[in-house]
Formats: C-alpha cells, sequence, structure tokens
C-alpha cells in the first residue's frame, strides 16, 4: 500500500509553515537556525514527492545537492552563533543588531 | 637671382640657436658679441641683396624666393616663401642696419647684467621675427613673425621680470595686441573666404571678384592689427608702460622696428587699400588724432623714457596719416627717418640713465652736455631732426607726411602742424631740461630735497646688475665708447637721412626707388598742391621753431620746471588706462561678480547641491528601514515570498 502523494505534500506545508512561524517569532539564535532547517527539510520532502509522483529521477538529484549546500551552511552558521556565545552571555537575535542602518 | 636673401633671416636664427645653446658659455661679453655678428652678417646679406637689386630693370625687382609648404590641408595651401621687393629690403636694411647698431651698444649697456646672455637671445629671436614680417610674401608667413615679435616684445618688455612693474608692463603689452592680432586674424578668414589665398600678390590679382563691403572690411581688421602693434588710438596704451624694459630693446623694438610693423603691412597692402576707398580716411583719421592725442600727452611727462615713448606714437600716427592720405612712400621715408632719430633718441636716453645712476625723472637732471658730451651732442641732432628743422631728416620726411595730408584735407594737415609744434616744444623742453639748465641733481644731492614730482618711474632701475656708486647721485658720466660709437653713427643718419628723398627733381632716390610698389595705389597729389610744398615747408619750419621757441621761453629763461602740465595726463597713458579701467574692467568686473557670486554661487551650485540633498534626504528615510533585527528582514522576506506566489497563482488563473 502506498499514500497518496498530496499527503507527503501537506506534511511539507506543515513542517515549512512551522519553521516560517518559528523564524518570525522565535528570539533565540539557535532555535531561529532550527526552524531554517525546518524549512529547508520541508522543501526537500517536496522535492522528492513530485519526483515520486512525476516519475523524474531530477528532483531526489536535487535534493542531493540541497542537502551538501545545507551542511556546508550548517558549518557557517553555526561556527558564527559559537563565536557569538564567546562573546557574550545569551543569543538573543534582537540584542544583535550592530549593523542597523 | 637674390640668394643671399634666404641668409637674411636666417642669420639671426642661427644666432638664436647657437645663444640658446652656448648663451652662458659665452657669457658677458661673448653672448653679446655672437649676437651682434649674426645680426651684423644679415645687414651685410641685405646690403647685398639690395645692390643685387639695384642692379636689375625697376620693375623686374620682385623676386619671390620659395621656402617651404607650410600648411597643405585640401584646397587650402600655405607656402613659406620670402617675398623680396624694393619695400621689404628698404625695410629689412633698416631693421638690420639699425638692430646692428643697438645690438652693439647692448653690449655695453647690459655689461655686468646677470641675465646678459638671456637679454641676447631675445634680440636675436627679434630680429629672426622681425625679418620674417617683414620678407613673407603672404598673410599667415607674415602674421608668425608678427606674433613672433610680439612674444619678444613681450619677453623684452618684462626682461628685469623681478620688478613688478616690468612684469605687469609685460601682460599689458601682449593682452593689448591680443586685440589687435584678433583683427589681424579675422582679416585672414575673410580673405581665405572671399578670394581663396593668402598670398599677398595671389590676393591683389583675385581681388576683382569681391564686394566693395568685404575689401573695406578687410582693410579696417588689418587696421585694427596694425593699430594693436604700432599703438594708435585706442591700443596705444601698452606702449608707454612698455619702457620698463631696457633700454636698448625700447630703442629696437618700441620705437624703430617692430611698433612700425603696423605701418609695414599697410603698405604692403596698398593695393587693397587702394580699393577701400572710404578705409583710408579712417586710417588718416585716427593716424591724425593719434599724433596729436600722444603729442599733447607727452608735453607732460617727466620720466624720460616716457617722453619719448609717446612721441613714438605720435610719429607713427603721423605715418598713418600718410597712409591714409595715401602717401605710402612718405609713410615708409618717415618710418625709416624715425628710426634714425627715435632710436638715437632711446639710447641717448639709456645712456643718460646709465650716466646718472638710472634716474628717469627729467627734472632731477640738467646741465648734463657737459658730463656727457657725446651723449648730449648725439641727443641735439636727435632733437633737431624729431623737431623738422632743416636740414636735419626729420623736416624732410614730415614734409612729405604733411603735404600729403593737405591734399588729402587741411584740416588733417592743420592737426599735423600743430602736432610738430607739439614735438617740437615737449622735445625742446626734454632736451632743455636734461642736457641745458641748472644741475638740479647736484642739488639734491645737497640739500636732500626731491623733485616737485614724485618719480613715476623705476628707482631701483638695473640696481641689482649695477651696485650704485657710493652717494645716490654720484657724478653723472659718459658712456663708454661701446656706447657712443651707435650713438654717433645714428647721429649721422639722422642728420643726414633726409638725403634719401630730397624734395628736388632727381634726388628723389627713395621714391623712384619704391615707385613701382606703389604704382596702383601711390595717390597723385592734386595739381597746384605740389607748387604748395614750398609755403607748406616755411609754415611748417615756423611750427618747429615756434615749439622750440616756447620751450626756451619757459625752460631757458622763466626757467621754470611745469608748463602745461595737468595730472590728468601724468595718469597712466595720459588718463586713458583711467578710461578703459571704466569701460571695460568696471562691466567686467560686474559680470564677473554676478557669475562668481550669483550665477555660478545660486544656479550651478544650487542644482549640484540640491542633486546631492535629494540623495541624501531618501538615503536618510531609506536607512530606518535596516533596523538590523533579524526577524523584520525574516518578515520582510515572507511577505515579498507571499507576493510573489500570490501573483504567481494570479497568473495561473487559479
Amino acid at each position: 500500500m502506498s499514500l497518496d502523494g498530496s499527503w507527503y505534500l501537506c506534511l511539507a506545508a506543515a513542517v515549512f509553515t512551522i519553521g516560517a512561524v518559528g523564524l518570525l517569532v522565535r528570539r533565540n539564535v539557535l532555535v531561529m537556525f532550527m526552524c531554517v532547517e525546518l524549512m529547508l527539510n520541508a522543501v526537500n520532502l517536496t522535492l522528492v514527492t513530485f519526483a515520486r509522483m512525476l516519475d523524474d529521477i531530477g528532483g531526489q538529484a536535487l535534493v542531493f545537492f540541497v542537502l551538501v549546500v545545507a551542511a556546508a551552511e550548517v558549518v557557517v552558521g553555526l561556527g558564527i552563533i559559537v563565536a557569538i556565545f564567546r562573546r557574550r552571555a545569551g543569543a538573543t537575535a534582537d540584542d544583535l543588531h550592530l549593523l542597523r542602518g | 637671382m637674390a640668394d643671399l636673401a634666404y641668409l637674411i633671416p636666417a642669420l639671426p636664427l642661427a644666432g638664436f640657436l647657437a645663444l640658446v645653446v652656448l648663451g652662458r658659455r659665452a657669457g658677458d661679453p661673448g653672448a653679446g658679441w655672437l649676437a651682434t655678428t649674426a645680426i651684423g652678417l644679415a645687414f651685410l646679406a641685405t646690403l647685398a641683396t639690395f645692390f643685387e637689386l639695384l642692379g636689375q630693370d625697376s620693375h623686374h625687382r620682385e623676386v619671390t624666393k620659395p621656402l617651404f609648404t607650410w600648411i597643405a590641408a585640401g584646397g587650402f595651401e600655405v607656402k613659406a616663401a620670402l617675398l623680396v621687393d624694393q619695400l621689404s629690403i628698404t625695410m629689412a636694411l633698416f631693421v638690420t642696419g639699425v638692430g646692428t647698431l643697438i645690438h652693439l651698444y647692448s653690449v655695453g649697456y647690459m655689461k655686468g647684467d646677470e641675465h646678459f646672455p638671456r637679454f641676447f637671445v631675445y634680440l636675436n629671436l627679434f630680429a629672426f621675427s622681425m625679418l620674417v614680417l617683414v620678407l613673407s610674401d603672404s598673410f599667415l608667413f607674415t602674421f608668425l613673425g608678427w606674433e613672433g615679435v610680439g612674444a619678444c616684445s613681450y619677453l623684452l618688455i618684462s626682461f628685469w621680470f623681478e620688478r613688478d612693474t616690468a612684469a605687469t608692463a609685460g601682460k599689458k603689452a601682449f593682452v593689448v595686441n591680443r586685440v589687435g592680432d584678433f583683427g589681424f586674424m579675422i582679416a585672414m578668414f575673410l580673405l581665405f573666404s572671399t578670394v581663396g589665398t593668402l598670398t599677398y600678390n595671389e590676393v591683389f590679382e583675385g581681388l576683382e571678384g569681391v564686394s566693395h563691403a568685404a575689401i573695406v572690411a578687410i582693410a579696417l581688421l588689418l587696421f585694427v592689427g596694425a593699430c594693436g602693434k604700432s599703438a594708435q588710438l585706442p591700443l596705444f596704451v601698452w606702449l608707454p608702460d612698455a619702457m620698463e624694459g631696457p633700454s636698448p630693446v625700447s630703442a629696437l623694438i618700441h620705437a624703430a622696428t617692430m611698433v612700425t610693423a603696423g605701418v609695414y603691412l599697410m603698405a604692403r597692402v596698398s593695393p587693397l587699400l587702394a580699393e577701400a576707398g572710404g578705409a583710408l580716411t579712417v586710417i588718416a583719421v585716427v593716424g591724425a588724432v593719434t599724433a596729436l592725442v600722444a603729442a599733447v600727452i607727452a608735453c607732460a611727462q617727466n620720466d624720460i623714457k616716457r617722453v619719448l615713448a609717446y612721441s613714438t606714437i605720435s610719429q607713427l600716427g603721423y605715418m598713418f596719416l600718410a597712409v591714409g592720405s595715401g602717401a605710402y612712400i612718405a609713410a615708409v621715408f618717415h618710418m625709416v627717418t624715425h628710426a634714425f632719430f627715435k632710436a638715437l633718441l632711446f639710447l641717448g636716453a639709456g645712456s643718460v640713465m646709465h650716466g646718472m645712476n638710472d634716474e628717469l625723472d627729467m627734472k632731477r637732471m640738467g646741465a648734463l652736455r657737459r658730463w656727457m658730451p657725446i651723449t648730449g651732442a648725439t641727443f641735439i641732432v636727435g632733437w633737431l631732426a624729431i623737431a623738422g628743422v632743416p636740414p636735419f631728416s626729420g623736416f624732410w620726411s614730415k614734409d612729405d607726411v604733411l603735404l600729403a595730408a593737405y591734399d588729402k584735407s587741411p584740416v588733417l594737415w592743420a592737426v599735423g602742424l600743430f602736432t610738430a609744434l607739439l614735438t617740437a616744444y615737449y622735445m625742446g623742453r626734454q632736451v632743455f631740461l636734461v642736457f641745458f639748465g641748472d644741475e638740479r641733481w647736484r642739488r639734491e644731492e645737497q640739500e636732500g630735497v626731491h623733485g616737485n614730482e614724485p618719480s613715476r618711474g623705476r628707482p631701483e632701475e638695473r640696481s641689482e646688475a649695477e651696485p650704485p656708486a657710493e652717494g645716490s647721485h654720484s657724478e653723472p658720466h659718459e658712456s663708454p665708447r661701446l656706447m657712443t660709437v651707435p650713438m654717433i653713427v645714428l647721429a649721422a643718419l639722422a642728420a643726414l637721412g633726409g638725403l634719401l628723398n630730397l624734395p628736388f627733381g632727381k634726388l628723389k632716390f627713395l621714391e623712384h626707388w619704391l615707385e613701382p610698389v606703389f604704382e596702383e595705389a601711390e595717390h597723385k597729389l592734386a595739381p597746384g598742391v605740389e607748387d604748395l610744398r614750398l609755403v607748406l615747408a616755411l609754415v611748417a619750419i615756423a611750427a618747429g621753431a615756434g615749439g622750440i621757441a616756447l620751450a626756451y621761453a619757459i625752460f631757458m629763461r622763466a626757467k621754470r620746471l611745469n608748463a602745461f602740465e595737468p595730472a590728468v595726463l601724468q595718469r597712466g597713458s595720459g588718463g586713458f588706462d583711467d578710461l578703459y579701467s571704466f569701460l571695460v574692467e568696471r562691466p567686467g568686473r560686474v559680470i564677473a561678480n554676478f557669475t562668481a557670486f550669483v550665477f555660478d554661487a545660486r544656479i550651478v551650485d544650487g542644482l549640484v547641491n540640491g542633486a546631492a540633498s535629494v540623495v541624501r534626504m531618501g538615503g536618510s528615510q531609506l536607512r530606518k528601514v535596516q533596523t538590523g533585527y533579524v526577524r523584520n528582514y525574516a518578515l520582510g522576506v515572507t511577505f515579498g515570498a507571499a507576493l510573489l506566489l500570490g501573483y504567481a497563482l494570479l497568473r495561473m488563473g487559479v
């Protein structure tokens, strides 16, 4: 038995929304970072689903690229976050507004 | 034929180049001798060419010697060539002849000057430019020499550039001459657009098809150029200030040669002027008025050289009067005699300054003939020549000019006659103040009293070159032989120059010589006027004698120091500087102020500043968007994505 593709898409949409809302409402940098990851993986799920539905391997191949880029991005992002933690007590995003105009 | 003509300008050019390279090493007086040799050889070459022409038939004395193609652009071609004819050789003869004497004098006069070689570099360059001007066969090539002599004039007026007045005088000469050159250039443009060539002979042949108005315009514009170079009203103001230059420069450039270039140009284009009708009257009137005005101003000058400067302007006015009356031969005759006696007078003035520790104020001189016998005697010869005393040269040439003026209009003749009286008066005044009367320089020395007029001159002229002697007024002394010999030669020429063109039958050598050049243009005297010559000459003699007698009565008998010297005439250029300031400088200043402080500050800067402030205000509003809060950016991204999504959905029509 197999589930209809639209279930997967609904799940991906839900995960993406959780990520997006989390990014907007949370103040902790680490949590915001995880929300970004949620969004990324929601998109990945969509890609895989469509690849199965349309019988096109290209969608799955693209997922690998997304994963690799996401991994690299995690390295850079976590590096920055660790650096921030070493300089100040917490990691509240609103405290980090040095680049305001 | 006339192959030596190439050498005439080439020798001073060679001298100039040699001096540029070797001048510093040749030093004092080597550089001076080098320069004198160069121009002396040029004189010999001119003399040889002259005799060669003399050996020809009188109508085959015109030769064009090609040099090279100077400009070739489409249909426009200018060949640089020398035009050797009676007129140019006459001019070249006295340019090189008088030039040689003045070079010789300069070797003595400039002795000890820090920049001795530089002086002779300029002097030779001047001689070269002047000879190009004279010998050229086209307007454009003449213009090259014309600008060359202008540049040399500038360089030599401000030769002692450490002095502010000299530097300023040089600039003034340059700027005023630009006004005239402007006329010359427009005349050339007009000539090229109407006739299609700039070569003298081709222009004169091509005049038939040209409208009368164009010819008059060209003639008048050329006259504007001549006015600038020859210091005629209204462009004469630079010449008195040009006296800031060393005295030999005043003698060579600002009396004998360069300032006569305007007259020469007029004589050169005589066939054109002959077609120009009304233009001649303008020239005659300007000449006569200039002669009168300059003579009046000269009466009020105290500076020994400025008197001579105004006198030069006045005499140049005579020459233009002659040109305007169609008497080109008389103009050239007066030009030649004037070159002799005015160069002599300037050299004499230089010699006086030399002997008096550079005193310029005539009222602090006096009785110098006892201390400077040779200078005194030669100066007096020059004085008698310029005052029109027979049989000295000035009498004969001035007589010719006045006769022609009488034929043109008795009014012009009367103006010329009155000017002759003034000439005799102011020159008499100068001679009596400088060479006769009391030894006023001695009285001052003892009492420490200064003259009633403060010297407007250059108190420290050549003070660097010549360490002042013990007292400020030591005994005057005669100049060295190097300076007196040229003066004696010039005195002989000034005395005997009239022999060139005596108005008796076959003795009119100059007239016979120049006749082929001017045969179409020369105005024939109306019948009966020639018979008046004797009467007019007697009247002129009476005027000259009257002027001298007046000066004698005032300065010798009454022993007065001031007469007819209104303060306005002693201001810059006899008050003309003030007038020009009022007419030109003041409106110029108003316009410049408007442009600088209103147009530039408000409108130009306003536009620039306005654009900048729009950008600045926009930027300061936009920077509020960049809060630095990540959530705001994220919100922006979300809304943007939502918008894009909405747009996509709309397009798909879902």
